[in-house]
């Protein structure tokens, strides 16, 4: 409990110092009053009207692909798996730029992030019918192996659309492949919340059953956990999370390996730190790497999946090489 | 009395199998008994136990548990009072062993509930049983074979249950704990009325400790009863191919007498 009250504390601090830096650079005190709505013009404009949507934004999406980290690691019973690693978050992207760039939306709350779902849904289909088409069980190594393929695959496809697109709806399918929280509003913010905070809020309320199918599914079945249901409603709801931050902010990657791991280290795999955890940590991490992304090389921008990549490469490389002593 | 498994005539072939897995198996199971199921590697032993326990689902035939046919019964209804121990169980991630029996607690205490002071007093009792209190702080992964194996008899314990299954419980263990979980097994059927089956590659012991035998070939039952009508050495050399010698436990103690398989060498 403690830890996580450390972790809220470390969330609000972040979101507090991104709003304050930026190519404007606005003291903390100017910031709380902007938050307040007694800012001078220009500062009260930056802080509420640009930065506040984006670092919302950030903080849901980071909340949500970390959760969906850890949930899908738990699910696959393997530290390696992420909605990114897995292609999930390719295929959502594909269902987002189709929804852009053939115009079936551009502003429906409905339409987009459910395409992105329906992405995200085809995309596991496929690797998960890949992993486990040769007998019984999920092979891990097709699994990742697979994840990454369809990736690329779907990356390709998001390509091969935008060719279809005028210049404008380019530069913005060229965001999502890379990620960014550039383009947020407040109505993005508050459609993307909609959908993340209630379905994150029932995924760590499902904390002790997750903790049992972490174990393996025999054990989950035979401890009173109905394991088909759960698990299918595990993967439709991580599946809709990813779509929805997906269609909000493009395809990041690592979120959800980086984070759920070194909580992992910090305070052990119960789920009902971890899921908690993961939300607040998540949301730090990706506010914290779209700060990074938005001063690095100011006044240009890196598109903050860089950053995580970044990150996120490394961590990836050396839990590999820890896994496989594992097994 | 109502029997706490009945099985009729099941079959069951895994996916893509060629030859049947379980072949018109028949068992009944009645309150407070002890049984164990034998036979050679790959004769259906761990597949009747999993589709006892409703978790394979069989082509023919049915099975079910207090009278209720198995799939008709909620998960965790069931898992209030049955409790499983598996074979071996690959972790992914580190947990310790009181993390680990603690989930033995989930269908009494639900998605949402509290544990309370029943719940640790469950906990605390399953693990001087299984003998793990003093691991009790360590990480499962870091532990012997043999202790992975009694945290997880301890998980079972916590479950409180009438009935206990357990899948070759004593592969990993040295001859001191195998005496002591059969032992315990018996103290529980004797002493708190439970209902014991277990599958198990130690004729000996199963002698010794079970009333009732099933020995399985090939998916079929070849002999079923009470020790000596099953532990013949007829039976037992065409079942594993093996000359054997059976004598009586020598004593003393309150297995002298039962019947003892002793494989002789090939060429005498």
């Amino acid at each position: 409990m403690l830890r996580l009250v450390v972790l809220g504390a470390v969330l609000v601090i972040t979101c507090a110092l991104a709003l304050s830096i930026g190519p404007v650079r606005i003291p903390i005190e100017e910031v709380i009053r902007a938050l307040r709505g007694d800012a001078s013009g220009s500062a009260q404009t930056i802080v509420t009207g640009l930065r506040a949507p984006r670092i919302l934004m950030a903080a849901l999406v980071g909340a949500g692909l970390a959760v969906s980290g850890t949930v899908f690691q738990a699910l696959l019973r393997n530290p390696l798996a992420e909605p990114y690693i897995l292609g999930i978050s390719s295929g959502a992207a594909v269902g987002a730029v189709a929804a852009l760039v053939f115009g079936i939306t551009a502003t429906s709350v409905i339409a987009l992030p459910m395409l992105a779902f329906l992405g995200a849904v085809l995309a596991m289909t496929i690797v998960l019918a890949m992993a486990g088409a040769r007998g019984r069980g999920l092979d891990t190594r097709i699994l990742l192996l697979s994840g990454v393929v369809i990736g690329a695959f779907f990356n390709s496809i998001i390509l091969l659309i935008i060719n279809f697109a005028d210049v404008e709806t380019f530069r913005a399918a060229m965001l999502w492949i890379m990620g960014s929280f550039a383009g947020s509003s407040r109505e993005s913010v508050l459609v993307v919340g909609a959908y993340v905070v209630p379905t994150l809020i029932g995924l760590t309320l499902l904390a002790r059953p997750l903790n049992l199918l972490s174990v393996g599914e025999q054990s989950a079945f035979h401890l009173g956990v109905d394991v088909r249901r759960f698990k299918l409603l595990l993967y439709v709801v991580t599946s809709l999370v990813v779509g929805v931050c997906v269609a909000g902010a493009g395809a990041i990657g690592f979120v959800g390996l980086v984070v759920p791991h070194a909580l992992r280290l910090v305070g052990g795999s119960d789920h009902r730190w971890l899921l908690p955890g993961s939300a607040l940590c998540g949301a730090a991490f990706m506010v914290a790497a779209d700060t990074i992304a938005r001063v690095a090389v100011a006044p240009a921008e890196l598109p903050v999946g860089v950053v995580t990549a970044l990150i996120g490469v490394p961590v990836f490389l050396w839990l590999l090489l820890r896994h496989e002593e594992l097994a | 009395m109502t029997s706490v498994f009945s099985v009729t005539s099941v079959s069951y072939s895994y996916p893509g199998a060629t030859s049947a897995a379980l072949a018109d198996v028949s068992l009944q199971v009645a309150p407070g008994s002890f049984h164990t199921l034998l036979g050679p590697n790959g004769s259906g032993k761990s597949t009747l136990l999993r589709v006892v326990l409703g978790e394979l689902g069989p082509a023919s035939g049915s099975v079910s548990y207090l009278g209720r046919p198995m799939a008709s019964w909620r998960r965790r209804d069931v898992a209030q009072r049955v409790a499983f121990v598996p074979q071996s169980e690959p972790l992914a991630f580190p947990l310790t062993v009181r993390a680990l029996v603690e989930m033995g607690r989930y269908p009494h205490v639900g998605v949402l509930g509290r544990p309370g002071p029943d719940d640790e007093d469950a906990i605390e009792k399953a693990m001087r049983l299984a003998g793990v209190l003093e691991f009790a702080d360590r990480s499962v992964t870091n532990l012997s074979g043999g202790e992975r194996q009694r945290a997880r008899i301890a998980r079972a314990l916590a479950q409180e249950p009438d009935v206990l299954v357990l899948d070759e419980p004593t592969a990993a263990l040295d001859l001191h704990f195998e005496m002591e979980t059969f032992e315990l097994l018996r103290m529980l059927v004797t002493d708190s009325g439970l209902t014991v089956v277990v599958a198990t590659h130690n004729l000996n012991l199963a002698a010794r400790y079970a009333s009732e035998l099933m020995l399985l070939a090939e998916g079929r039952v070849r002999a079923s009863g009470p020790p000596d009508a099953v532990l013949r050495h007829d039976i037992l050399e065409d079942v594993y191919r093996w000359p054997v010698v059976v004598l009586p436990h020598p004593g003393p103690g309150p297995d002298a007498g039962a019947p003892q398989i002793i494989p002789l060498s090939r060429r005498p």
